[in-house]
C-alpha cells in the first residue's frame, strides 16, 4: 500500500498548503463586516470546469496508485511469472506522445488566436490516441496469441486490466475531445474555445504520465528504481 | 416565527466569481424528474436512500426474528440469513447514510448554505443522481435473480465470497460489485460537484472560516470519499475479474468438493487491505457530515455560538487526513505484523483526540445555553450520547489486545451500530425535522416527532447495550443460530428475544415518522421562512422553499459568521450572516 500512501502524503501537503493560505486561525467570531478587510479569503477565481478537473486527475491518480499498489503486493507472491513486452507497445507510446505534443500544439495555437493550428491539433491528437487504442488492442491480441492470456498468470492479468482501465480514461478524454470538435465545427470564438481546448491538453498530459509510470511497472523497466524505493521505505 | 425579509444592501460590491447563467427547466420533466436544480436531486437522492433503507429496516427485522426466536419461522434459513446481513450492511452503510449525507443533504445545503445559486456542473450533478438509482436498482434486483442476493458479508472477504458454498454465488456477488462500481462511478460525478461549489461558488463575504460547520463536514468528508472509493473500485473490478474471468488477484488455490479449483496464488490480504483503505475513511464520510449537522443544530436551538469554533475546523481537517492511517485496525486478526498491529492501534487513538475536542466542544456549547427541547435538538443531544458510547467501546477494540478475543463477536456489532448506525441516524432524523420547514414550508408535527425520538433513542439502546453483553460472553456474529455450548447461557437467549421484540418496535415507530413526513407536508403548521430563528444563509432566502437560483435577483453577501447567537446587546438573539454590521447599529446594538 506504500503508492497509495505516498500519494495521500502529497495530497495532504497540497491540501495542508492551501489551508494554511487561508486564515485558518482567524478569529471569525470577532471579525465581522464586508470582506474587503479580508483579502484572499473568497472564493476561488480558478474557472469551475479547471478546478473539477483537478480534482477529477486527484481522483483517477488515487484510483492508479491503488491499482499500482495492488500490482506491487501481488508482485511478491510466489507465482509471480513475468510476461514479454510485446514490441508494439513502444509503437503505441510513440503514438501517445505524438498525440500530447499534438494536443499542446492546439493549445499554443488556441493562445495564438491560430484557429488553423487548433483544428490541426485537436484532429491530429485525437487520431493519433484513436491509433493508441487500436495499437492496445493489437497488443492485447498479440499477447493472447502467443499464450499470456488474462488468467494464467496475475502478471498477465494486471497488464489487462490496467491497460483497460487506461484505456478507457483516455475513450472519456475523446468524448471531450469530441465536444470541443463540436464547438469548432459549429464556429465558436476563440475564448469559448480556450478553456475546453485547455482542459483537454491537461488530461492528456495525465494520461500519458500515467501511462508512462504504468508502462515502467508493467514491463518491469523500473523494478529497480522500485526496490530502491522500497529499502527506503523498510 | 417571522419571515425574515431580504433586502438587497444598497452598495452591493461585485461578486469574486461572475454569475453564470442559470439553466433553465423547460418542462415537466425537466423541473422534476431530469432536474438539473441540486434541491430537486437532493430530494431525489433523499427518497431513493430512504426508500432502499427501508428495505434494509425490514432485513434488520428479519435477522432479529431468526435471532431471537430461531427455528421459529421456516421462511429464514442459514443461506437467507447471510444474505439478510450481507444486504442489511451494504445497504445501510453505502446506499443510505453515504448517498443521505452526501447525496441528499449535501446537494440541499452547500448551495443554500454558501449562497450560491446551484451546484457549478448542474449536468452533472444530475447524471450523479441517475447512475445512484441505476445502483440501487441494480442492488434491489439481486432479490429477484436466481440464488437471490449475495451472503458474502457486507466486508465480501474473498475467497469465501465467490466459491459456491456462500449464497448469491451465482447473479448476487457479480450485481452487488457491478452495483458498487456503478456507486462509485455516480459518486464521483456529485462529490466534484460538491468539492468544487464549496471552493469555487462560495458568495462574497463567505470565507472558509464563515462556513456553517455542515458545509465544513460536508466538504470534508467529500474529499475523503474522492479519494477513498477508488480502493473499493479497485477491489470490485479485481474481484470481478477472479469472478468472471478466472483470474486469482485475491484467490488462493482452493480444493472445492474434492476438485483443485482453477485458482492459485492470489491474496485475500490484498483485498482486505484494499477494502478497508476505503473501509476505514467511509466510517468517517459518514461522520463528518454528522458532526457538522450537530454542531449547527446544537447552535440553533441552544442559542448559543458554537464552543471552539476554529477547533472544530481543525478537528474536522485533522479526523479527515487521520481517518486514511487507520486502516489496518479493522485486521489485527489476520496475522499481520505485531508491530503495524501497534503502529495503526496508535494512530486509532490518536484520532480519539480531535473527535473528543469536538464532543467537549458540543458540551460546552450546551453549557449554560439557552436550550430548547425541540425534536432536532432531542436528536442531537441523543446521537452526542450514542458517539460516546459507540467512541468508548472504540476505544477497546482499536486496542489489539482486546480486539483480538473481541474479534467476531456481538461486541463489534454493537460497537459499530452505535457509533456508525444509530448515532448518525439521529443526526439526519434530527436534520429531516430541522430543515424539513425550509424544503416544504411546513412544520414537522412536534408530538409525532417527539414520540419518534423517544422510541428510536430509548429502543436503540435497548437493543444495543445488552448485545455488548452478549460478545462480552463470546457470543459470535454472523451465526444464524448459536445452538448449544457452554458460554452460551439462558440469559442469552432471553436477552436475544427482548432485544427483537424491541427491535421490532423501534421499527414499527419510523412508520410514525414517514406518517408525519407525509401528513405535515399536507396539514403541516406554515413555518414561514426561518422558523428556528437562524443565522445561516439557507434560512434567509426570499421564499420558502427555496426557489430556482435560490436568491432572487442579487446573491446574498455575507458579513460575519454563522453563529451569532445571543449576541450582547443585540436587539434579536440571532444575526443573520448577511446582515451588515452597519444595519445593527440602526437597531441600537454595541459593536
Amino acid at each position: 500500500m506504500s503508492a497509495i500512501v505516498l500519494f495521500m502524503a502529497v495530497i495532504a501537503v497540497i491540501v495542508g498548503w492551501w489551508l494554511s493560505q487561508q486564515r485558518l486561525t482567524a478569529k471569525p467570531w470577532l471579525e465581522e463586516g464586508s470582506i474587503d478587510d479580508f483579502p484572499g479569503t473568497g472564493a476561488m477565481t480558478v474557472p469551475a470546469a479547471k478546478l473539477g478537473l483537478g480534482v477529477f486527475l486527484a481522483v483517477a491518480t488515487s484510483l492508479f496508485a491503488l491499482f499500482i499498489s495492488a500490482y506491487s503486493m501481488r508482485m511478491d507472491m510466489v507465482d509471480w511469472r513475468a510476461l514479454p513486452v510485446p514490441a508494439l507497445l513502444w509503437f503505441n507510446t510513440g503514438v501517445l506522445v505524438l498525440s500530447s505534443v499534438a494536443m499542446q500544439w492546439a493549445y499554443v495555437s488556441v493562445q495564438r488566436n491560430n484557429m488553423d493550428g487548433v483544428i490541426v491539433g485537436i484532429c491530429a491528437g485525437g487520431a493519433s490516441a484513436i491509433i493508441f487504442l487500436i495499437g492496445q488492442l493489437l497488443a492485447w491480441r498479440q499477447l493472447s496469441a502467443a499464450g499470456y492470456f488474462v488468467a494464467s498468470n496475475p502478471a498477465n492479468s494486471f497488464f489487462y486490466m490496467i491497460t483497460a482501465v487506461h484505456g478507457l480514461h483516455l475513450m472519456g478524454g475523446l468524448a471531450a475531445l469530441g465536444r470541443t470538435t463540436a464547438k469548432v465545427w459549429r464556429g465558436a470564438e476563440m475564448p469559448q474555445l480556450r478553456l475546453s481546448v485547455e482542459l483537454c491538453v491537461i488530461y492528456w498530459h495525465f494520461l500519458l504520465l500515467v501511462w508512462l509510470v504504468v508502462l515502467g511497472l508493467l514491463t518491469g523497466w523500473t523494478d529497480d528504481f522500485v526496490n530502491i524505493c522500497r529499502r527506503l521505505l523498510s | 416565527m417571522v419571515d425574515v425579509p431580504y433586502e438587497a444592501t444598497v452598495d452591493v460590491p461585485p461578486a469574486e466569481v461572475p454569475e453564470v447563467e442559470l439553466y433553465h427547466p423547460k418542462s415537466w420533466w425537466t423541473q422534476y424528474v431530469f432536474s438539473q436544480d441540486a434541491k430537486v436531486i437532493a430530494i431525489q437522492y433523499s427518497l431513493t436512500a430512504t426508500a432502499i433503507g427501508l428495505v434494509a429496516l425490514v432485513l434488520s427485522w428479519m435477522m432479529r426474528l431468526q435471532l431471537g426466536f430461531p427455528g421459529t419461522f421456516s421462511f429464514i434459513d442459514a443461506s437467507q440469513y447471510l444474505q439478510f446481513i450481507t444486504m442489511h450492511g451494504m445497504i445501510m452503510v453505502i446506499y443510505l447514510l453515504t448517498a443521505l449525507f452526501l447525496g441528499g443533504f449535501g446537494n440541499y445545503l452547500i448551495p443554500l448554505m454558501v449562497g450560491a445559486r446551484d451546484m457549478v456542473f448542474p449536468y452533472v450533478n444530475m447524471l450523479s443522481y441517475w447512475v445512484y438509482l441505476l445502483a440501487v436498482i441494480v442492488l434491489a434486483s439481486t432479490f429477484f435473480v436466481p440464488g437471490g442476493p449475495t451472503g458474502a458479508g457486507w466486508t465480501l472477504y474473498p475467497p469465501q465470497a465467490i466459491l459456491s458454498g456462500t449464497p448469491g454465488q451465482d447473479w448476487g456477488i457479480i450485481l452487488m460489485l457491478s452495483s458498487l462500481i456503478l456507486f462509485i462511478i455516480g459518486f464521483t460525478m456529485g462529490g466534484l460537484n460538491y468539492v468544487v461549489t464549496v471552493l469555487q461558488a462560495r458568495t462574497r463575504g463567505m470565507t472558509l472560516m464563515r462556513l456553517p460547520l455542515t458545509v465544513w463536514g460536508i466538504f470534508t468528508a467529500t474529499i475523503m470519499a474522492l479519494l477513498a472509493f477508488p480502493a473499493l473500485f479497485v477491489a470490485s473490478v479485481m474481484m470481478l475479474f477472479d469472478r468472471l474471468l478466472g483470474t486469482s488477484f485475491f484467490m488462493p488455490a482452493l480444493v472445492e468438493m474434492g476438485q483443485q479449483m482453477k485458482y492459485g496464488g492470489g491474496s485475500p490480504i490484498l483485498f482486505q487491505h484494499l477494502f478497508w483503505f476505503f473501509g476505514h475513511p467511509e466510517v468517517y464520510i459518514v461522520a463528518l457530515p454528522a458532526f457538522g449537522i450537530v454542531s449547527d443544530l446544537i447552535s440553533t436551538h441552544a442559542r448559543k455560538n458554537i464552543f471552539g469554533y476554529r477547533m472544530m475546523v481543525w478537528a474536522i481537517v485533522a479526523i479527515g487526513a487521520l481517518s486514511f492511517i487507520v486502516w489496518a485496525h479493522h485486521m489485527y486478526v489476520s496475522g499481520m505484523h505485531p508491530t503495524f498491529g501497534f503502529f495503526f492501534a496508535t494512530t486509532t487513538l490518536i484520532i480519539a483526540i480531535p473527535t473528543a475536542i469536538k464532543v467537549y466542544n458540543w458540551v460546552l456549547t450546551l453549557w449554560r445555553g439557552d436550550i430548547h427541547l425541540t425534536v432536532p435538538m432531542l436528536f442531537a443531544l441523543g446521537f452526542i450520547i450514542t458517539f460516546v458510547n459507540g467512541g468508548l467501546t472504540g476505544l477497546f477494540l482499536g486496542n489489539v489486545v482486546v480486539d483480538v478475543p473481541l474479534s467476531d463477536t456481538m461486541f463489534v456489532v454493537a460497537h459499530f451500530h452505535m457509533v456508525m448506525g444509530v448515532a448518525p441516524i439521529m443526526v439526519v432524523l434530527g436534520a429531516i425535522y430541522h430543515w424539513y420547514p425550509k424544503v416544504t414550508g411546513r412544520m414537522l408535527d412536534d408530538w409525532m416527532g417527539k414520540f419518534h425520538f423517544w422510541v428510536t433513542f430509548l429502543g436503540a439502546y435497548l437493543i444495543f447495550f445488552p448485545m455488548h453483553y452478549l460478545g462480552l460472553l463470546g457470543v459470535p456474529r454472523r451465526y444464524h443460530e448459536i445452538g448449544e455450548a457452554a458460554f452460551i447461557t439462558p440469559s442469552v437467549h432471553t436477552l436475544n428475544a427482548f432485544m427483537s421484540v424491541v427491535a421490532l418496535i423501534v421499527g414499527l415507530a419510523q412508520i410514525v415518522f414517514l406518517f408525519n413526513l407525509v401528513w405535515s407536508y399536507f396539514k403541516g403548521r406554515p413555518s414561514g421562512g426561518n422558523p428556528w430563528r437562524a443565522t445561516t444563509l439557507e434560512w434567509q432566502t426570499p421564499e420558502t422553499p427555496p426557489g430556482h437560483g435560490n436568491w432572487g435577483k442579487e446573491l446574498p453577501v455575507v458579513y460575519r459568521w454563522a453563529y451569532d447567537y445571543s449576541v450582547p446587546g443585540a436587539k434579536e438573539d440571532f444575526i443573520p450572516q448577511n446582515q451588515p454590521p452597519a444595519r445593527r447599529a440602526l437597531q441600537g446594538a454595541t459593536p
